[in-house]
């Protein structure tokens, strides 16, 4: 979904022990992201869906969510309408 | 798309009646041909607007990354207008993130019969797009 500001790449490796520090790495590499991902105050924006393994961070722990090496994380625009 | 696609999408119009149904298209990134479709639970549960599950729609999208695809489009059904996207689907389409590449397909349930159209939605307005069904 991102890969329009990730460089064309559907799929990026990112470090991080939480979803917080995965989502600054990810801006920090493609620093095009940064206004669709996150708010004035750092928080994912509310039509942004960030996933760890197919659970919405929403659920968790949101931005202080752990993830281990392998997680699987997705970040999907919220597709909705009438 | 093949001709069970178009069944396919048509099938979950008709089972989520009286709700709006959706799904995912999956196909290459940025293309037009539909590899598969994935039916995606509407968790608005409405006759009047559809959301798509955010656990379905995230295992959807990982798998289709895994096998080298990518969505290419959304489906939803209305059960009582138009095959024609809506106020709502062009404002939700024009958030930033949505892919312009993205094809809309609105199954319409409101003639009595399934109706299937496939439309871009860009800022320049609402362009509708043939649908082609091979076997």
């Amino acid at each position: 979904m991102l890969r329009p500001a990730a460089g064309g790449q559907s799929s990026v490796e990112a470090a991080g022990d939480t979803i917080g520090d995965v989502v600054k790495s990810l801006i920090a590499a493609h620093p095009g992201l940064e206004t669709n991902l996150v708010d004035e105050n750092g928080d994912v924006r509310r039509f942004v869906n960030v996933y760890v393994n197919d659970e919405d961070i929403r659920f968790l722990d949101k931005l202080d969510t752990k993830v281990a090496d392998g997680d699987e994380v997705a970040i999907l625009p919220a597709v909705a309408g009438g | 798309m093949q001709r069970r696609h178009w069944l396919e999408m048509l099938g979950v119009a008709w089972d989520a009646y009286p709700l709006e149904g959706c799904g995912l298209l999956i196909g290459e990134s940025g293309g037009d041909v539909v590899e598969r479709f994935v039916p995606i639970r509407n968790e608005a549960e409405s006759s009047r607007i559809y959301r798509l599950d955010g656990q379905q729609y995230a295992k959807a999208a990982l798998r289709a990354d895994a096998d080298g695809l990518d969505i290419i489009g959304v489906m939803h059904s209305h059960t009582h207008t138009a095959a024609y996207p809506s106020p709502t689907d062009v404002a939700e389409a024009s958030k930033p993130l949505i892919p312009p590449t993205w094809h809309w397909v609105i199954v319409s349930l409101g003639w009595g019969y399934p109706e299937l159209h496939s439309y871009r939605i860009l800022d320049n307005g609402i362009a509708e797009e043939q649908v082609g069904l091979a076997q």
